[in-house]
């Protein structure tokens, strides 16, 4: 039996990165691999994210790393996304903790807030010390955020938040969420960005227990009940829809880059299984169907990966438009969920157990492929783009 | 203190397989091989960090560590990774990998350590490709310095170190007056192996080398990287070993499958005649 070639050398995108871009990739992956993954099947059976290791991943620079200043690394899309790679070759669920810190919460904050606000929180989140979240999705706002309920009314020197959001990543952790609000009764040019402080009156984020999903990741709501900030709290730089949808862009890129690491790792079990699988006398992988499938799965995540490398160079020029980030996300992401459920089915029986991680990825990229814009929204948003016509 | 550390860049360990030998069995081929730094030099620079810091705030140097390596531009890579590590320094004494052996590289050694007078030079005890194990015995010797080999624990002193070295039985523990040339076995990254006056004697490490942190990474393209000719270290760049001949081992056949214990007592007896 000659070596397997591996995926890396199908899609040959080495030569392509930068000396730095290979460091950071190759150094997230050892800390994934010797830190994280002996405790990746345990984790998700336990449902708990594992909140002893974020001073590890901070030192680490994985938090806000693609940010400039405030102890950020400052690397470019390139760096960051493959490092977001590596994570989710580890789970969905890491990722989404260090995408949800950096991108919906620390990014905000670095874009959008005053000098005294980046001064005020970011040193902190970087250094894991503050965890942050994103509240924009509410129990009957997905992806139409624009009908959002939770409000702002001015009060004196503050604001007084109340609503409900759901679906929050990391909010039962969360030292600070950035809470999306509107300022008015009309539509979404009144929304406003707000970061609600832990201990402040009126705020609390109940824990959403028995996600079949991203079970590594602790998933809450945000209740704001009469919660009043003050005018410092107040995100000058964000106004209208655009705000929240500016923190989505960042992070949507980020999980096409992701969610490969996910595929990725599916695929190395895959052809390490069924290179060892004996049935009908041989070993499985000397079969045209599996051949068949194994083929079909290298394919697509060679073609993704190359896709993202050109969008995140594209990134870098300042020149990614919101269809290629669409493009780029809806792809990887379906990619990756279509490798993980074949992976699921040839393993056979041992697929469903956790001993594998093909299950534990399959199950997390459901959730993968709803958040951050459902599939369908993506494709909407391209139809748009693509033919002039808005069909939402 | 400040520490040199030799570092070499191997072929990939994990992928020794994919080594080729080019057809006239003069030399081995490197192109397309994937190449990392030498597993015992990685430690070495481990060893160096500890050695210079307290343990409790890692960041901060208290001495400097200045990293060397042989071989063509690309090769680099391996410096900056150290640099990432926390290395300070680094130097690439330019020349091809097939142009040197221990003793050319232990005479250009000793002439970088006249010029940046290190209190230790602190290396892997051998380089996992050729497993030669003979650079820091001649290095020492050309120095006329106090040497150390094999080093599973190191122990700053006032202007010495404490050595353990693993030997058959037990461990022999050596004080070496400085300036030495020690070299390290790969137990000297576990967590209690190394102490610098600085570090509490209660501290432990993380058991291996340490992890290369992003902001870094970044940080290490501002770093001083440094190129130095060989001949200017080295004038004389002959070699004194001659390889005459590589050819990979042999491929292995495969094994059989006996039914019973009698046939294999059988084979083992009649056609392994090991019995």
């Amino acid at each position: 039996m000659r070596d397997p070639l591996p995926l890396d050398q199908l899609s040959a995108i080495e030569g392509l990165l930068s000396e730095e871009e290979r460091l950071v990739r190759d150094s997230v992956r050892r800390f994934v691999r010797e830190r994280y993954l002996p405790r990746a099947a345990a984790l998700f059976a336990k449902e708990e994210f594992p909140t002893d290791l974020v001073p590890e991943i901070a030192e680490m620079g994985l938090l806000g790393a693609h940010l400039t200043g405030y102890g950020c690394a400052g690397m470019n899309a390139v760096a960051y996304g493959l490092a977001l790679q590596e994570l989710e070759y580890g789970d969905s669920g890491l990722r989404s903790f260090c995408s949800v810190q950096g991108s919906l919460a620390m990014w905000p904050i670095w874009k959008y807030g005053s000098a005294e606000q980046k001064e005020r929180w970011l040193p902190g989140m970087q250094r894991g010390e503050l965890i942050g979240c994103f509240g924009l999705t509410e129990p009957d706002s997905g992806s139409d955020p624009g009908s959002m309920k939770t409000r702002a009314k001015k009060d004196g020197d503050g604001w007084v938040l109340d609503g409900a959001k759901m679906w929050i990543t990391n909010s039962p952790l969360a030292h600070l969420a950035v809470v999306w609000a509107k300022t008015g009764d009309g539509g979404a040019e009144s929304i406003r960005g707000f970061v609600v402080e832990r201990g402040t009156p009126g705020f609390e984020t109940p824990r959403m227990e028995g996600k079949m999903s991203l079970r590594a990741s602790t998933t809450g709501e945000i209740v704001l009940a009469g919660c009043r900030v003050p005018d410092a709290n107040l995100l000058p730089g964000a106004q209208g829809l655009a705000g929240p949808l500016g923190c989505l862009s960042q992070a949507r890129f980020g999980i096409s880059f992701g969610a490969l690491g996910a595929a990725k790792a599916c695929y190395d079990t895959v052809v390490s299984y069924t290179r060892e699988r004996v049935q009908f006398g041989v070993p499985i992988a000397k079969k045209q169907l599996v051949q068949a499938q194994i083929v079909e799965m290298a394919s697509e995540i060679a073609k993704g990966e190359i896709m993202a490398l050109h969008f995140g160079r594209l990134k870098d020029a300042g020149k990614l438009t919101a269809p290629q980030i669409s493009l780029c996300k809806r792809n990887n992401v379906g990619v990756a969920l279509r490798v993980a459920r074949a992976s699921r089915a040839l393993l056979g029986a041992n697929g469903i157990l956790l001993d594998y991680p093909v299950v534990r990825h399959m199950l997390n990229l459901e959730s993968v492929y709803t958040y951050e814009g459902t599939d369908e929204v993506h494709q909407l948003l391209l139809g748009r783009a693509l033919t002039g016509l808005d069909a939402f | 203190m400040k520490i040199l550390v030799p570092l070499k860049r191997v072929a990939d360990p994990d992928n020794a397989n994919k080594i080729k030998i080019a057809p006239d069995g003069a030399k081995i081929d490197t192109t397309g091989l994937e190449w990392k730094p030498n597993p015992f030099d990685e430690y070495a620079v481990e060893a160096a960090l500890r050695l210079t810091e307290n343990g409790a705030t890692p960041k901060v140097r208290g001495g400097e560590v200045v990293v060397v390596t042989f071989g063509p531009k690309e090769a680099d890579t391996t410096l900056r990774q150290m640099l990432a590590t926390g290395a300070d320094r680094a130097v690439r004494v330019d020349t091809t990998d097939d142009a040197l052996d221990g003793s050319l590289v232990a005479r250009a050694l000793k002439a970088l350590v006249e010029r940046e007078k290190p209190d230790l030079v602190l290396m892997g005890k051998q380089a996992v490709d050729g497993d030669s194990n003979q650079v820091g015995q001649i290095l020492a010797e050309l120095l006329g310095w106090p040497m150390a080999t094999f080093a599973a624990t190191l122990q700053e002193e006032a202007g010495a170190l404490l050595v353990g070295r693993e030997v058959d039985g037990g461990v022999i523990t050596l004080r070496v007056k400085l300036p030495a040339v020690v070299t390290v076995d790969l137990r000297i990254v576990a967590p209690t192996s190394v102490y610098s006056l600085a570090t509490a004697r209660t501290h432990k490490y993380a058991d291996g080398v340490r992890f290369s942190a992003l902001p870094a990474i970044m940080a290490a393209k501002k770093k001083p990287l440094i190129e130095v000719p060989l001949a200017e270290l080295s004038p004389d760049t002959s070699l004194r070993i001659a390889y005459s001949k590589f050819e990979p081992p042999p491929v292995r056949k495969a094994g059989v499958k006996v039914p019973d214990v009698a046939v294999l007592v059988d084979k083992l007896v009649n056609e392994a005649k090991v019995l």
